[in-house]
Order: C-alpha cells, then structure tokens, then sequence
C-alpha cells in the first residue's frame, strides 16, 4: 500500500472524565471508501472531527495527504481545502442562497476568481441533481436538498477527502436515497471518504473497509463482506444483530 | 405661510414664531438639523461599538473581555445624564483649550464632540449586549460548519455569524435606537444647541411654551417613525426566505 492519503494513529481525546477515544489508529489510501460504524457514543464522530481539527486529540498523530492535523502550528486553511466535511444537521447558511452558499468559501477563503468558482458551483448543482434551485434559499429546500447542497458547498473547495458525519440520519427514508446517490456517484469516481453511518446496507455495498468502533476503540474491521458475513468479536455481532 | 402663522397669533393667540420670525426659525432650523447630526452619528458609532465589542467579547485573551465587561457595567449602570456631565465636565475640564478666531480660549473638544461621545459609549455599551444575545443565537453547527470551510474566526464573524446575528437582534437593536434619538435630548445639559435647548430658548423669549412643545413632541416623533421605517425596511430586506416557517 502507498503512503496513505490519512493516516491516524493511536488518537486519544477526552472530554473531562469521559474517555471519548482511546487508542485509535487507521489508513485511508486514496480513492478508498471506509465506514466507521458503532453505538452512539462510542467516539465515531469525535473521531471524524479529529481528522479536519475541529476536535484536537490530546495525544497521537494524524495526516491528512502530508499535513500533520496534530501539530501544535497547524494552518487550518491549508488543512480545510484539502478536508470537506458535511454535517448531520446539513448547517447551510440560511441568509445565503444555495448557490452563494456553495461558492463562499472558495470566493473568501481562497481567493478565487468568482465567475470560475460560480461555473465549478453550477456544474456542482448540477452534478448533485439540484439544477434550477441555484437561487433558492436553504429554508424553502427539502433536508435532502439540503444536504446535497452541503455536499457541493464542500467538493467547490476541491478536497483530497471528504467526512460524512451521519448524513442521512436527519432524513426521512425517501430522501436518504437521493443522499446516498450522491455519495456513491463521489465514490465511484474516485473520491477518497470517511463515512459515519448507520446505513448497514450502504456500508456493505460501497465501503472498501468497515471500522467498528465502540466505547472509543476500534472493535474490529474488515472488508465488507468479511465483516458483515462473519463479524468476530461478540460486541460487533450483538451490534449488527440489533440493526440488521 | 409665514403670513398664515402671523394671521393664526393675532386671530387665536397661539404664537408660532419659528414660522415667520426668520431668526427664530433660523436657529430652529439649525438645532433640528443639529439634532439630527448627534442623533445619526451616535447611531453608527454605538453600533460599530456594538459590533466591535460583541466580537472582544468572544475573544480568546481575557483581558479584552474584562475590558468590554467593564465598559458594559459602568455605562450601563450608570445615568446617561450623569455620564455627559462626567465626559463635559471631568474630562472637558483637563483637555486643552486653543485660541478661536477672536482669540478668546475654547476647548479643544466641543461640547457637541462630548455629547457624541457620551451617548455612543451609552447606546454601545447596551448595542454590545444586544449583539451578543443575536451571536449566541447562531448555532455552534453553523459556525463550525463556516470553519470547516476553511474560515478563520474573523472570517466567520463577518460572512455568517454578524448577518445571521443582526437577524435575530434588529427588534432589540431598533429599541435601544429609538431610545438613543430621544437621548440626545440630554446633550441640553452641556449646551449643544440641540432641538431641545434652542425651542427653550425661544420659548423663554416669546413665552410660547405649549407651542414649541407641541413643535417638539410632533419633530420627535417624527424622527422616531422615519428611524423606524428604515428599521423595518432594512429588516425586510435581510428576510430569510423559508427559514423559521
């Protein structure tokens, strides 16, 4: 395997008494799709925050296509351009419109040309099936639509990798699909991810590696079809016997 | 018209001098416009105190917040009348005086420079107040959202966190305004030839109380409703299709 595009390894953080991870290691390759699933609370999200510094590990190290995030000088703005995250709650801006919201930090943070970010931005809409909502506004847009804006709000900044934190848990069942294509049409192109899912079945379809996670340490992981055909440790197998 | 209000005093005695004595309505004149001065001055200064503070008050060094805590406390518990007294007063008394044009001593700050300096530290120390109730309203998600996107915190301060913030305050925000313009009647205490000051000037000349205050209540409200009007105008236009429906 090449030098992986994120590399973490043995990430502890805590949250005063609380233990969120202890201990926890992984490889992305590029191009690679993983899931991290596991019980609420059992550090999974902490951990994805961990990889775009939003949350700083109290120790262990982690990389991101060459940036060390753990390091004590670390340039935010160089990381986030590399780092696209999308959120559970989708956080659109509301006062900006789909489009605006989509070209902002491109245009402010990276000072680029506005008429190239807006044409990326169109073909973005576009490419996540939202053509003629450019000048909607995130309040008259379904959570769906929401959340594939959110989507092309993160891939205008042109990212190495991008975070899933439980996207489609805040949607109905009809509109997780229209998320979920999404997300695979960006696998299948290529587009290296980290999802945090409940999505068993999305997990097994399209994840190069499945990552067990509970009580802030890795249980087990494994291909897909090892994982969920032959799980183990008894806790993933009491865990995917509850959700499956 | 000045002929109608002379024709009004002999007819029915009620004596509005300011319509046909041209000094009275000169310096009427002058002070409403003056009035209007210190009134849109203070405005934007309190706000960009508002503005300014509001943002210290998040800072990561704490010095700068028990800076803005303290200015916030000691205007904000403290009367205004009190405060422009201690700006005229205490501080006019040991700034430097300089020679005007006929040579006598004047100070340096004005009394109307005081008065605008009282009353935007007075309206800024409660703006900051309310800007803060709108930034706390803007929830931790968005912001980091904003940060995920690279913004630094300045970043998401000004293209997410204030827009959004203003939203959520301009109804307090228009409060404090509307009590800010009936405040610098206050700057009379100090002598600036507010609206205030001159109308008991010419009262005390033509005797013709009831009707400068009749002039004074109606030009208040006057200026209350306009500064309303663009309050709501402007509330309007940040309207955020969708959002809160």
């Amino acid at each position: 395997m090449d030098t992986p595009l994120v590399s973490i390894q043995a990430v502890h953080k805590r949250f005063g008494d609380l233990e969120v991870l202890r201990g926890v290691s992984l490889d992305v390759a590029r191009g690679e799709v993983i899931c991290i699933i596991g019980p609420s609370g059992s550090g999974k999200s902490t951990l994805l925050r961990c990889v775009n510094a939003l949350v700083r590990p109290e120790s262990g190290r982690i990389t991101v296509a060459g940036i060390d995030v753990t390091a004590a000088k670390l340039d935010p703005i160089a990381l986030r351009r590399r780092v696209g995250m999308v959120f559970q709650q989708y956080n659109l801006f509301p006062h900006r419109t789909a489009l605006q919201n989509v070209m902002m930090a491109p245009v402010s943070v990276l000072k680029q040309d506005k008429r190239e970010v807006e044409a990326r931005a169109r073909a973005l809409m576009a490419k996540v099936r939202l053509q003629g909502k450019e000048g909607a506004y995130p309040g008259e847009l379904s959570g769906g639509q929401q959340q594939r804006v959110a989507i092309a709000r993160s891939l205008c900044m042109q990212p190495d990798v991008m975070l899933f934190d439980e996207v489609t848990a805040a949607l109905d069942p009809e509109t997780v699909k229209e998320v979920l294509v999404t997300i695979r049409d960006l696998a299948e192109e290529g587009m290296t991810c980290l999802l945090v899912t409940h999505e068993m079945g999305f997990a097994r379809d399209l994840a190069d590696h499945v990552y067990f996670t509970d009580r802030g340490v890795i249980v087990e992981h494994a291909p897909p079809a090892e994982f969920f055909g032959n799980p183990k440790d008894a806790r993933t197998r009491e865990f995917l016997g509850q959700v499956l | 018209m000045a002929e109608f209000f002379r024709e009004l005093r002999t007819t029915t005695g009620l004596n509005f001098t300011i319509f046909y004595d041209p000094f009275d309505a000169r310096r009427f004149g002058y002070a409403f416009l003056m009035t209007c001065k210190l009134s849109v001055l203070s405005v934007v200064l309190s706000l960009i105190i508002g503005v300014a503070g509001a943002f210290a008050q998040g800072a990561r060094f704490a010095p700068l917040r028990w800076v803005v805590a303290g200015y916030i406390a000691f205007f904000r518990n403290t009367p205004p009348l009190v405060q422009m007294y201690f700006f005229f007063f205490a501080l006019g008394a040991i700034t430097p005086t300089v020679p005007d044009d006929i040579g006598m001593e004047v100070p340096m700050v004005s009394s109307f420079t005081w008065a605008l300096v009282a009353l935007s530290l007075f309206a800024g120390a409660f703006n900051v107040e309310i800007f803060r109730s709108g930034i706390e309203a803007v929830p931790r998600s968005t912001v980091e959202a904003a940060e995920s996107l690279g913004y630094s915190r300045l970043g998401a301060y000004r293209a997410v966190v204030l827009p959004l913030a203003f939203r959520v305050c301009l109804p307090s925000l228009n409060n404090n305004l509307v009590n800010l313009v009936k405040t610098t009647t206050l700057a009379y205490a100090i002598g600036v030839p507010e609206m205030l000051y001159v109308a008991n000037q010419i009262w005390s000349d033509s005797l013709n109380v009831t009707e400068m205050m009749n002039v004074l209540l109606l030009l208040y409200i006057g200026l209350v409703t306009l500064l309303v009007w663009i309050m709501h105008r402007w509330e309007r236009a940040l309207r955020m299709p969708g959002y809160g429906t």
